[in-house]
């Protein structure tokens, strides 16, 4: 039985079985002429059916379509012969990898036979299941539609039946947030600890030369990597800082000016220009660094006399600034709106200018929601990817000389995970611990932004 | 007296400041304006020159020698046939005087190479053309495509520049003939990744984001509706909930490129699935769009009034009955705004999907969910990286692409908000 007539067969089984069992409420409603009715509208008993269809044959469907996998692999193990099996040097999974990759269409010449033979076995194996699967799936479908058709009487309560599992429906798609949690941490943990029983955790938290490169045979020269982190972590505050000490000026004057002195008019109309600046995808952001500003730098460079690469810090930690400016522009635009009229009033009352005013009490008042908002923005420039993987190098160096070339803990990420490896080496297993760190790192940030701003709300209200 | 100098004095001080702060004030606004400005223009500029390619103007001779090489003259040997050749032939026709081999070779490049499989086809449709001699506008190659449309070039000292002086001679040598001329580039709209510049297109990777945005939307919508209704309408307050909270905004705040290795631990490593998917590419994106849908969810949700529900409860429906028969249709323009904006965020996303490995060189136009495939922002990623001068206005002209879509985007949102949202 094909993917297609199944569905098929369960979709008007489904429809059928709404229907059939919102006329039996129909129908018994109009036999109970005397005394109470049932106890739902008959929709609802309809609906009941339906869901009952519904949720044991998708469960089931997902069930098989991830259990498949293994539970034909067992079958295949249990049934390949003899002879194979005990001439194949190697794992049996490499066996089962060999077999699978067989195509029956076109047998390469001298593939042992007995595999091709497994190969078929294997493909009617496949076939077969799949028919087997969806048959069970459609009787117990059956089954639950004669259970729930019979159901049906006045003692049963199908709106409560039906709200209830809706509700639990919702439950489950909330909690897939927690789970989304749960995954993160547990891929980033498990691939980590692998990488940490190979490189000792300290000598990755303060070593000072990264190389990330593994022997590919054993005693291999010049393929001792070292895996210190020191180099990427510096690079990643270098441009991070740049980026700040371009974001943090334009952007919080912006909000002063937008929140204290422009006039409506000027607010509607540059706070959304503002915004664009946030809309715009990273990948842009990224091209007109590379493209446009680190040549811009190296020709300025070559200009007065230097030599720059045009991968250079300030080129990508500039560029990543402006894409800042509008995270802290709109988050201390809500802070500054958020400090009651009463303390501008009495500064004003006391003879105060404006720019006293702003200088003196409200960005004070302010401050905490805006180190909220910087610490925010910061958590933002280390976790940004794009940016630096096409702007700044690959080169690890320790350096604190904005001109030259440095890496992130993104770009090495990325660098160690593009194209395919063999997941099991120290180098791409280094990735994950570099993301553990960042996770951890954005996480605390997050934290303490939220619960500096959220503190300082309570002051106002 | 004196005081009142001091204070006089002071006071002039002070109004200076006042009107400096002011002037910084509107410099951070013009600043942050003008780097909007200059992104954008600069993009422009380079990417406008991407939508026109070159042509060549050449007497195409069908040599039949050429063409036929079995006597019997079948369809198989039109296939096969040498079309390089007879590029090369045609254009050698227009430069009689050359005939060093080299100098040839080099000659035969100015036409892209595309331009063989297209007179393969001619030949293909039309049998009678074996033997004549017909005028064809040939596409030019990506070098000569840069050269005529960046004048300026021809100034650089000869080892810098892409072509050498011979080959700008006879470049200007087709120009005085007036046989070369600039038209649509049809390529760039309906093509795939192509080594060479002048035969890539966006069709492809566009094709793919629309593969991988449809299984974003038809996952995270329903899962970030259902999530955002429950926390704001039915959840009772305790702590299961505040955790729930906690982690969705914990989540909104994760850097994409943790997604990204989520995917790949568990997407790839664990439940196999196939590399470059846009299907796994979606289940990435959705689960990075899921808070933001959330956030607008319960935001719509709370703006409408209590009357609202209160009245639906009068009348006796159940909670869940006032939700969904009231609450979420009134609230449903601020949803599908929001829906919007996580979708344009998900559009413009590119660095989890390249640890998902969706940044293979794919030539194909994807047909499926399960085909190998990239996406718009990707591409542009990958065109920025390749080093042939001619991907670097195509990158621009990619960009362009993506920020009209965007801009499209929003506008339908904004839209949206303005004509159906009510405002209570």
């Amino acid at each position: 039985m094909g993917f297609w007539s199944f569905f098929f067969i369960l979709v008007v089984l489904g429809l059928s079985v709404h229907w059939l069992a919102t006329n039996k409420a129909l129908k018994l409603n109009a036999k109970l002429e005397k005394g109470s009715k049932l106890p739902s509208l008959p929709s609802y008993y309809g609906t009941y059916s339906l869901l009952l269809i519904i949720f044991p044959t998708s469960s089931l469907f997902l069930l098989w379509l991830v259990g498949k996998p293994f539970i034909l692999e067992y079958i295949l193990l249990q049934n390949i012969p003899e002879q194979l099996s005990a001439n194949f040097d190697g794992d049996p999974s490499m066996l089962i990898d060999s077999i699978k990759a067989v195509d029956l269409e076109r047998v390469f010449p001298g593939t042992n036979p007995l595999i091709v033979e497994s190969a078929t076995y294997f493909k009617n194996l496949n076939n077969y299941s799949n028919s087997f699967a969806y048959f069970s799936i459609l009787i117990v479908a059956f089954l639950s539609s004669y259970i729930s058709l019979k159901k049906i009487s006045t003692t049963f309560k199908a709106r409560q039946a039906v709200e209830k599992s809706n509700i639990n429906l919702l439950i489950f798609s909330s909690t897939i947030a927690i789970i989304t949690t749960i995954g993160i941490v547990f891929s980033l943990i498990f691939e980590a600890l692998r990488f940490f029983d190979e490189i000792p955790f300290f000598d990755f938290l303060f070593g000072l030369a990264w190389s990330p490169q593994t022997a590919i045979r054993e005693g291999q020269v010049a393929s001792q990597g070292a895996f210190g982190a020191i180099p990427i972590f510096s690079g990643t505050l270098l441009i991070t800082l740049i980026a700040m000490s371009v974001a943090i000026p334009v952007g919080l004057l912006s909000a002063v000016y937008l929140s204290e002195y422009a006039t409506p008019k000027v607010r509607q109309t540059f706070k959304p220009i503002l915004e664009i600046l946030a809309g715009v995808p990273t990948v842009v952001y990224g091209f007109f660094a590379a493209i446009t500003v680190g040549p811009f730098f190296k020709d300025l460079a070559n200009y007065s006399g230097f030599n720059i690469a045009s991968e250079s810090a300030i080129a990508a930690g500039g560029v990543m600034g402006i894409m800042i400016i509008p995270f802290i522009s709109s988050l201390s635009d809500d802070v500054i709106s958020a400090v009651p009229q009463s303390l501008r009033d009495g500064s004003y009352a006391m003879g105060a200018t404006k720019s006293e005013t702003v200088k003196k009490i409200i960005l004070p008042s302010a401050l905490p929601g805006i180190i909220g908002a910087i610490l925010l923005a910061v958590s933002r420039a280390i976790g940004e990817t794009m940016i630096v993987v096409m702007a700044a190098g690959i080169a690890a160096n320790l350096t604190a000389n904005p001109f030259e070339s440095v890496t992130t803990v993104t770009v090495q990420i990325v660098t160690l995970l593009i194209g395919d490896q063999e997941f099991d080496s120290a180098k791409t297993l280094a990735a994950f611990a570099l993301g553990i760190t960042l996770f951890v790192a954005t996480l605390f940030l997050n934290l303490l932004a939220l619960r500096i701003v959220s503190k300082y709300r309570e002051r106002y209200e | 007296m004196n005081n009142l100098k001091k204070i006089e004095y002071s006071l002039k001080k002070r109004k200076r400041q006042e009107s400096r702060f002011k002037i910084y004030g509107l410099l951070g606004i013009a600043t942050a304006v003008s780097f909007l400005c200059i992104i954008l223009s600069s993009i422009f500029m380079e990417g406008k020159k991407a939508f026109l390619s070159t042509y060549i103007k050449l007497e195409v001779y069908f040599d039949p020698d050429i063409i036929y090489t079995s006597n019997d003259q079948k369809e198989e040997d039109i296939k096969f046939a040498n079309f390089q050749k007879i590029i090369k032939n045609s254009l050698n026709s227009f430069f009689p005087e050359i005939s060093d081999k080299g100098e040839l070779r080099k000659l035969s490049n100015f036409i892209s190479s595309s331009e063989e499989e297209n007179l393969m086809k001619l030949v293909l449709k039309n049998k009678q053309l074996v033997g004549q001699k017909i005028t064809l506008w040939l596409l030019a190659s990506s070098k000569i495509d840069v050269i005529n449309k960046n004048p300026d070039m021809e100034l650089i000292a000869e080892e810098d520049r892409l072509i050498s002086d011979l080959e700008l001679n006879w470049l200007n040598e087709i120009r005085s003939a007036n046989n070369i001329k600039s038209n649509f580039n049809k390529n760039f709209f309906v093509k795939a990744d192509s080594t060479e510049p002048e035969q890539a297109g966006i069709w492809g990777s566009l094709v793919g984001s629309f593969f991988t945005l449809f299984v974003t939307l038809i996952l995270s919508f329903p899962i970030a509706v259902a999530a955002g209704v429950f926390l704001e309408e039915l959840a009772p307050k305790n702590k299961f909930t505040d955790f729930i909270e906690v982690n969705i905004n914990n989540l909104a705040a994760v850097p994409s490129i943790i997604f990204g290795l989520l995917g790949l631990a568990i997407f790839l490593n664990v439940m196999h699935l196939p590399r470059s998917a846009p299907i796994v590419g979606g289940m990435v994106l959705a689960l990075m769009t899921l808070p933001t849908i959330i956030i607008a969810t319960r935001a719509s949700l709370k703006a409408v009034p209590p009357s609202i529900r209160e009245a639906a409860i009068g009348l006796g429906a159940t909670k869940f009955q006032t939700v969904t028969h009231h609450v979420l249709p009134l609230s449903l323009p601020g949803i599908l705004t929001g829906t919007i904006i996580g979708m344009s965020q998900a559009l413009g996303e590119s660095a989890p999907l390249l640890m998902i490995g969706m940044v293979a060189f794919i030539v194909d136009v994807p047909g499926s969910f399960l085909d190998s495939s990239t996406v718009l922002p990707v591409q542009i990623y990958l065109w920025k990286s390749t080093a042939a001068r001619g991907f670097v206005e195509l990158t621009a002209a990619g960009v362009m692409v993506l920020l009209s879509f965007l801009i499209l985007m929003n506008g339908i949102a904004v839209f949206i908000r303005q004509k159906f949202e009510k405002k209570w």
